[in-house]
């Protein structure tokens, strides 16, 4: 076992822990741990854009923003948060073009925009060009930009490293945080990384579910390792299902197709959306869209042979602006399923795609221990963190906007505490828990195999708990979620050596997946309404009275040791909007 | 209304259901130093949808049949760029090969691009790779006080390397290259395409500098030309015309 000491250690290399390491490194001696490349993080897979409402190509300010991303967040945005996020966002970009993107331009030569879901002027009256985008691979220009400027900084990398484990210790009767257990892929060998302060920017958990836009790394890792430290995961219930995902593989189709003038027909050929949303149609926010593609299927207007997708139609733009504006995504048709976009609609069906909750947090990203504690040097950024920017359902663009936003606040907070603090004790044998669980897998016997465990669980997941939900199939998510934990305990693996052992990290990761379902499953169920991407068909309704209040999940551990769910709520930052009806 | 092209898709989709799954042979070269010095190519046998991806193969065998079998993975879908590997001998992405593109009624081989240090079977040391990234200071530099707004950029200037701003640094082009796997010091296409990127870009301020870093002995220069670079570029990069840019710029010192 090897120990580090850092000031500053960010978990996570995509757009929020690199965004946070450029400010950090130049203010404090930073050390980046990714299980992966940086490059290969999945903010590269972002397409579409992100929002800022320069007003480049029409009339557009910030406070129009903060109030799309509340009423697109169904009321359960902090107000306050999303305020920032909206007024930030003209810097953030700004701050990425002087970096080096290459922004898509106008005539005049300034960074071009263009529509997006739930973007509109006037709060509401019209569909507005907010997104600022490099093509339609937006995500992948900012992962690059920020590696880039990453290197120009000489920000120090531990490349394939897996953070398992937060550590903890209590000083004076505060929680604060002391450091991080990190396996390192190449060895095997356990490395203890102390920092006076941490942020961690580990992504997303999307894989819990199989219809998704998410990559096979995005296993909830950071979510994970804070929730069985004791912290809470605020909203976890909230999961957004992207409306075009390549049908049944998941595969990411952005909603500026949409915004290019991209529109959804089903079987018949009918554009749907306008009879769900007149206003909007198909640019209404991601929720109603997936909800309304699933309407039609399950009204059987579906299409193909099982009638069991809806269609993208881009065959009435311009080859010329296909090829400008959606090369990527028009050549994923045709690479994974045959289909010339410029002539042929494109199959799609909503695929699981981003969680909204996460690891709560204040707006300077430090994490909250409850509803109102801090932990001191704790940091979390990102689709790992929920601020809460999001609420019950992000607009399409504010997550690359998140990351910057937030990824920004949080390097610099936790560079500052750096300064102005020491390290915190590391607690005896600070790896046990890590050496544990990797040795009880290296040596299990058992006769439960990684793959079909997480292949039950992105099943039941699927067919459970996905765009519609009642009590039952939530219920009977529990109750497989809770088989499956069981039987994760005989679980054993092929691969007992210490080289490059992806056998024994899959392993691990189905551990942080079946924890972080049954949170979101134990959330959904308590709450009894629809809002946002939470859609409960036996309480369609939002209820303000009872519901318009965050969800926060802790573990709790019985003297006996059985393990519990304990739901507790926080109340939700309201500034100047109060709810209305949303209609798009 | 309907769609005037319909029955195309239909047919496409008809396709996916009825697709009867083939048995497909996977020769995959491998090599695991803590087991034994010896690299071997050893066969797996699967049932698969030739509409699949080679990585969902590669996810089968190690998923299925052996779980030592290693290989890097993220995003599936051609972006992340960590599967690059040499599938029947030719450098791709394993998540953006489809099994039925690549002949399946032969075996399948799989092996570990070339020119850099096998690690365990498919996955090599990228550090090298990286190094010579760094080498061509992959940063947007510019000079004198910042503009309060963005830069201004024509359109057309936007348009001059907007494809090398494509690279998902994978390395199937550099580990394609022959000068590469002879001597290790060049640069490879993916540092000078990065070195592109920055060079035309208007709003930079160092070209002359990466020119000159690239005019070294294990520069642009060593590039023979034999469009390996391009033809294995996931991406759809023109690499070898970039290279050649590039030297163009550093005789005419124009850019």
């Amino acid at each position: 076992m090897q120990i580090h000491k850092y000031d500053t250690v960010i978990v996570g290399a995509g757009g929020a822990g690199m965004r946070a390491a450029i400010e950090s490194t130049k203010r404090s001696r930073t050390a980046v741990l990714t299980k992966l490349y940086p490059t290969r993080s999945h903010t590269g897979a972002a397409q579409g854009g992100m929002a800022a409402a320069l007003a480049n190509v029409e009339e557009d300010n910030w406070e129009w923003h903060t109030f799309d991303t509340i009423k697109g967040g169904d009321y359960l945005v902090d107000q306050d948060a999303a305020e920032i996020l909206a007024k930030e966002a003209i810097d953030a970009v700004l701050d990425l073009e002087k970096m080096g993107l290459p922004f898509n331009r106008t005539p005049e030569g300034r960074i071009d925009q263009r529509r997006f879901g739930g973007h509109t002027r006037s709060h509401g009256e019209a569909p507005v060009r907010r997104s600022c985008y490099a093509s339609d691979r937006t995500g992948h220009m900012i992962l690059q930009t920020l590696y880039q400027n990453c290197v120009k900084e000489g920000v120090e990398f531990f490349n394939e490293f897996y953070v398992l484990d937060l550590l903890l210790q209590e000083v004076d009767g505060v929680k604060k945080s002391a450091g991080v257990v990190a396996y390192e892929l190449a060895t095997g060998e356990i490395h203890v990384f102390q920092a006076k302060s941490i942020i961690f920017a580990s992504g997303g958990t999307g894989k819990f579910f199989k219809v998704t836009s998410n990559a096979h790394t995005l296993t909830g890792d950071g979510q994970a390792a804070a929730y069985r430290r004791g912290l809470p995961l605020e909203d976890m219930e909230f999961f957004q299902f992207h409306p075009t995902g390549i049908w049944r593989m998941g595969i990411l189709l952005t909603e500026g197709a949409r915004g290019e003038g991209g529109i959804l027909r089903n079987k018949d050929g009918e554009r749907f959306m306008e009879k769900y949303a007149p206003v909007m149609k198909d640019l209404a926010s991601r929720d109603v869209v997936s909800r309304s593609i699933y309407t039609e299927i399950r009204e059987g207007r579906g299409c193909g042979p099982e009638g069991d997708h809806v269609y993208l139609d881009l065959t009435h733009l311009p080859p010329e602006q296909l090829d400008a504006k959606l090369p990527d995504i028009t050549e994923f048709a045709r690479t994974y399923l045959g289909i010339e976009p410029y002539t042929d609609p494109i199959p799609i069906q909503p695929t699981a795609h981003y969680a909204m909750g996460g690891i709560p947090t204040n707006v300077e990203g430090e994490v909250l221990a409850d509803n109102t504690t801090v932990v001191p040097g704790l940091y979390a950024a990102g689709e790992v963190a929920c601020v809460s920017v999001h609420g019950a359902n992000r607009l399409g663009t504010n997550s690359l906007l998140d990351i910057n936003v937030f990824g920004r606040r949080s390097g610099i907070a936790a560079a500052e505490y750096s300064a102005k603090n020491d390290f915190v004790e590391l607690p005896e044998n600070p790896a046990q828990l890590v050496q544990d669980q990797v040795e009880r897998l290296r040596n299990s016997t058992g006769t439960e195999r990684v793959h079909t465990l997480r292949t039950e669980l992105q099943e039941c997941m699927d067919a459970n708990v996905m765009v519609f939900r009642t009590e039952q199939t939530i219920k009977t998510a529990v109750d497989k979620i809770a088989e499956l934990r069981t039987r994760y305990l005989d679980v054993s693996i092929q691969d007992k050596g210490k080289r490059f052992n992806t056998d024994l990290l899959e392993a691990i990761e189905l551990g942080n997946l079946l924890d972080l379902a049954e949170v979101m499953a134990t959330s959904a169920l308590a709450r009894k309404e629809s809002r946002g991407g939470h859609y409960r068909e036996d309480f369609p309704n939002r209820d303000d009275v009872n519901f318009m209040r965050h969800t926060m999940a802790y573990r709790e551990v019985a003297d006996d040791g059985t393990e519990s769910i304990r739901l507790d709520y926080k109340p939700v930052v309201t500034t100047r909007y109060q709810p209305m009806e949303r209609k798009y | 209304m309907a769609t005037p092209t319909l029955e195309k898709t239909d047919k496409a989709e008809a396709g996916f259901g009825d697709t009867p799954y083939i048995t497909a042979t996977f020769r995959i070269r491998r090599f695991n130093p803590e087991v034994s010095d010896e690299v071997q190519w050893q066969d797996f046998q699967i049932s698969i949808d030739p509409k699949e991806r080679v990585l969902d193969a590669l996810h089968k065998i190690k998923w299925e049949q052996d779980g030592t079998l290693t290989f890097r993975r993220s995003c599936a879908h051609g972006i992340c760029g960590s599967d690059a590997m040499r599938i029947n001998g030719k450098n791709r992405l394993a998540c953006k090969t489809l099994i039925k593109d690549i002949n399946p009624e032969k075996p399948i081989t799989v092996e570990a691009i070339k020119g850099l240090t096998v690690l365990k079977d498919l996955v090599v040391d990228m550090d090298p790779f990286f190094q010579a990234y760094r080498d061509v200071m992959p940063f947007l530099i510019t000079k004198g006080n910042e503009p309060t707004r963005e830069r201004l950029q024509s359109a057309e200037d936007r348009e001059r390397f907007d494809d090398t701003t494509k690279c998902i640094l994978c390395a199937a082009c550099t580990s394609s290259c022959p000068v590469f796997w002879n001597d290790g010091q060049y640069f490879g296409p993916a540092a000078i395409v990065n070195a592109h990127r920055f060079i035309f870009d208007s709003r930079d301020e160092a070209g002359e500098q990466r020119l000159e870093i690239l005019n070294d002995r294990d520069g642009v220069w060593r590039c023979r030309t034999t469009f390996n670079c391009t033809d294995a570029c996931p991406r759809g990069i023109e690499v070898t015309k970039a290279i050649q840019e590039v030297k163009r710029a550093l005789i005419t010192r124009r850019f």
